[in-house]
């Protein structure tokens, strides 16, 4: 076995070690979901059996902060493990290369879950929050299953126009804002859950909104509040803004470079721009009188869509200079 | 003050309502006149919006459809499929989205959204800056971020102690303050400080946008004068820079000729390097010899990621191949074509296709035409024919050349232009052997063989290479990445520096009875921040903590300094 085949044991590692923790984070969910209609109809509970009795299954409600301390635990510690083994896996298949493991949609794919997973665990390192997880979790699984699968290509040399140093900071900024881009739409996708959920219903809701107020919702009354989500959304989002936009402008250094030009309208360039156009007009969106708040989120779906797109349509389908998938 | 804000924008600190302090409601705009409307409209976030949004979608069709600018021959091949839908698509621009009439409009209105939204705001931020923090609003009850505590110092020791801690500057800038602070005796001994950080937050704001105007006249400023050729050199021979060199060459509207450095390039030799198992390429150097006007020769390499600076232009390496060096004889046994004729790489094996055009033949002859295909390490593959040649590795281990011969008339002379990668062959007819199959001709270098029909000989000195080069001269070039860089700096300050008010007052407690030992004032403190920010409350207890800290801090703290 070499390094190349060690390589792809740990990131087949990692993707297990994920699993479990998406099962985990799914149980630590559904433990919340339980609770927390219980926490909801006091009267069902406090009613049937005698004073103790009822006491006691009172108090501990209120003792146990209504989620899975053993799931939280096993969801953390494999989440972690998964982290370490994917950084391994990275790591070796540079070895395998002989350079910076960023050149293949492959390689591409195991970089940006590993950015979306260490984001994840680092805006949760004080308080689970379980959707957010199974989301992020969720995503990071089969897009290293798919990865492994149908974008796997053996680990080799790269072809001149790739022989740069660009090929670290332009590549590996433009993964790291993916991974961050795939949290913020995480908390996006949550903060529009909760913030119909914290209005209420009006009259002649739509289904989504009955459904979202419903009891089959009732574990979104423990994650934190649509305001706090959204500001968490758009802290991630700024962050992964700037590093998009440094990916256009060293993208465009390095088109100069190896391709004479800058600006090109290269497949893979216009996706990078809309996507952008799109962020800009979520951040614009924000700060827009009617538009704040949940409308704004809206922005963020188009603009996470875009960015998905431009990495798998945009490689697979359309041809352009930015082919590099090697499938 | 009354400032004018464009519509729609609410990212002003956003205190909350009181209704003690309740300001007139912005009047109407009243009738002032469609234009002023429009304009309004248009300098409106929600108009902004719109515009941002309708440029992404109108950017897609780009990647839907092949571009003129960047594939010609694939916009022909569409039309050519396509007879109906084609001139369709063509009339409304499809082909040529990026330089559109409506994607034009849309991303000039957004610039002149832009401009009419930014240049009032940079005229109320300048006002702002040389202001002064508002003074302490009256109640604190308020406001977002809140804190109390009392001390046993007098309102004017603390409003000073208060001062010095707002006024610390970062631990990497120490000398740059951090708030901009303003103190106020309100009377009755009671004393307020207000104070004030992140005037860069708008500053870097509005300098994104700017550079994003600067970019956009960077960028057409250079399409203007730029200009762009590309050719294809033989080793062993060079070009020298001028339009009438170039195989292609454009120039924008306003180039002038004079920017074009008369330098000379020479290709000197050319080495490429192959993986074995995947003929995956992995490296290509061009040793050229580039001699600027009025200097020694120099000895320079080019590079795929490596350009050469020459004349003020860049010199990029794009394309490579290979060029027989053949000589040929006519009937005759004049000489009539000696010399590398460059054969065009078609696959990942340089299977290299190429055209031989011998016009200037003994008169009274026919023209000779030799096309055919170049293969740099030939593989015999047995076909029910007889045995074929493939390519099977892009380096010239083996190398062969595999041609047919027409003879007739070139055309060259019918005044139509000609690709030399081509042969017109609507004069000539193809030569034929007795069994009346055409007639292939296979040398290998070092080699001669007879023209079939007696057209005379061919001789198959050996292998060159050629490199294709793309130049290209921008002045705008170092415009664009400055106010690039500009626009960066200017987003990452308006996202990341937080911008805050906090205020603290100081109220001197009322003694009652002989509580001597009771503190002698009361402070209260707030803070306000534009937009979320989580930093708001954390800084306040910071800044109250400090002005609070009893004298063994503060001498300790004094004590380091």
């Amino acid at each position: 076995m070499d390094t190349g085949d060690l390589s792809t044991l740990l990131v087949w590692a990692a993707a297990t070690a994920f699993t479990v923790a998406l099962v985990a984070y799914a149980v630590d969910l559904a433990r919340i979901a339980e609770r927390s209609q219980r926490v909801a109809q006091p009267a069902m509970v406090g009613s049937g059996g005698g004073g103790p009795v009822s006491a006691a299954a009172g108090s501990a409600d209120q003792r146990a902060p209504s989620r899975s301390v053993r799931a939280e635990g096993i969801a953390r510690s494999t989440h972690l493990l998964g982290i370490a083994l994917l950084f391994g896996g990275i790591v070796l298949r540079g070895f395998a290369a002989g350079r910076w493991p960023t050149a293949n949609m492959y390689e591409f794919t195991l970089v940006a879950v590993f950015w979306a997973t260490l984001i994840l665990a680092v805006v949760q390192r004080r308080r689970i929050i379980a959707f957010l997880s199974v989301v992020v979790m969720g995503l990071a699984v089969v897009a290293l299953v798919v990865a492994l699968n149908w974008f796997y290509i053996q680990a080799d040399a790269v072809q001149p126009a790739l022989q740069s140093y660009w090929l670290v900071l332009h590549v590996g900024v433009a993964i790291a804002a993916t991974g961050i881009f795939t949290v913020a739409f995480g908390a996006s996708v949550l903060q529009v859950l909760k913030s119909y959920r914290e209005e209420g219903l009006p009259e002649n809701a739509g289904r989504v909104r009955t459904t979202v107020s419903g009891r089959r919702f009732s574990w979104l009354e423990q994650v934190p509040s649509g305001r706090d989500l959204e500001a968490m959304s758009f802290r991630l989002n700024a962050v992964a803004f700037v590093l998009w936009t440094f990916t256009l402008i060293g993208g465009a250094v390095w088109a100069e470079h190896a391709w004479g030009r800058y600006w090109g309208w290269d497949p893979k360039e216009v996706g990078t721009f809309v996507a952008w156009v799109v962020y800009a007009a979520y951040l614009h969106a924000r700060t827009t009188r009617g538009w704040s708040g949940r409308r704004a989120s809206y922005f963020v779906f188009v603009g996470y869509a875009v960015v998905l797109m431009n990495f798998t349509v945009v490689n697979l389908v359309v041809t352009g200079k930015h082919s590099y998938s090697g499938l | 003050m009354s400032q004018y804000r464009p519509e729609g924008i609410s990212d002003v600190f956003t205190e909350p309502t009181d209704p003690g302090e309740q300001r007139p409601v912005v009047q109407g705009i009243g009738l002032t006149g469609w234009l002023r409307w429009a304009w309004r409209q248009l300098t409106s976030m929600r108009v902004a919006l719109l515009l941002l949004m309708l440029l992404a979608v109108a950017a897609v069709p780009g990647t839907v459809w092949p571009q003129r600018a960047q594939s010609p021959e694939k916009v022909v091949a569409y039309l050519t499929d396509h007879p109906s839908l084609g001139p369709v698509l063509d009339r409304v621009g499809a082909f040529n989205v990026y330089s559109s009439v409506w994607f034009s409009a849309i991303y000039l209105l957004l610039f002149v959204s832009l401009v009419g939204c930014i240049l009032p705001r940079t005229k109320v931020h300048l006002a702002g800056v040389r202001g002064r923090p508002p003074r302490a609003p009256r109640r604190f009850g308020r406001f977002p971020a809140q804190g109390s505590g009392t001390a046993d110092d007098t309102p004017e020791e603390l409003t000073r102690r208060a001062t010095a801690v707002l006024r610390r500057g970062w631990r990497l800038l120490p000398f740059v303050p951090t708030y901009r602070v303003e103190t106020r005796d309100e009377g009755d001994g009671t004393w307020s400080v207000a104070g004030e950080r992140g005037y860069l937050r708008e500053t870097g704001n509005l300098v994104f946008h700017l550079a994003l105007v600067g970019l956009l006249i960077s960028v057409a400023t250079g399409q203007v004068l730029h200009y762009r050729g590309q050719m294809i050199v033989v080793q062993g021979s060079g070009f020298a820079n001028s339009q009438g060199a170039y195989d292609t060459f454009e120039r924008g509207t306003a180039y002038s000729p004079s920017s074009l450095v008369p330098f000379t390039l020479a290709l000197d030799d050319f080495e490429s390097r192959f993986d074995p198992e995947t003929l995956a390429s992995r490296d290509f150097t061009a040793h050229v010899t580039l001699t600027e006007p009025g200097e020694k020769p120099q000895a320079e390499t080019i590079k795929v990621n490596h350009p050469l600076d020459a004349g003020g232009a860049k010199v990029y390496l794009q394309g490579n191949g290979y060029a027989p060096d053949l000589t040929i004889h006519d009937a005759s046994g004049a000489l009539v074509s000696d010399g590398p004729t460059p054969f065009l790489p078609q696959d990942q094996v340089y299977t290299s296709k190429g055209v031989v055009k011998v016009p200037d033949v003994t008169d009274g002859q026919d023209q000779v035409g030799l096309i055919g295909f170049l293969l740099p390490t030939k593989k015999t593959v047995e076909t029910p024919n007889g045995p074929a040649y493939v390519s099977q590795f892009p380096e010239p281990n083996d190398p062969v050349l595999v041609l047919n011969v027409w003879k007739g008339n070139l055309g060259l002379d019918t005044g139509v232009p000609q690709n030399v990668y081509e042969l017109d062959e609507a004069r000539m007819t193809q030569v034929k052997d007795a069994d009346g199959d055409p007639v292939i001709l296979v040398v290998k270098p070092g080699e001669t063989v007879e023209l079939p029909d007696g057209l005379g000989t061919l001789t198959f000195n050996g292998l060159k290479r050629f490199v294709a080069l793309d130049l290209r001269h921008d002045p705008a070039l170092v415009y664009v990445l400055v106010f690039a860089l500009l626009a960066f700096a200017g987003l990452a300050t308006s996202l990341f520096a937080p911008r805050r008010r906090v205020w603290l007052r100081f109220t001197p407690a009322h003694d009652e009875g002989d509580d001597r030992s009771s503190r002698r004032t009361v402070v209260t403190a707030a803070g306000l921040a534009r937009g979320d920010d989580v930093g708001l409350q954390p800084e306040l207890d910071r800044v109250l903590a400090a002005t609070l800290a009893q004298h063994p801090d503060g001498e300790a703290n004094d004590g380091h300094r």
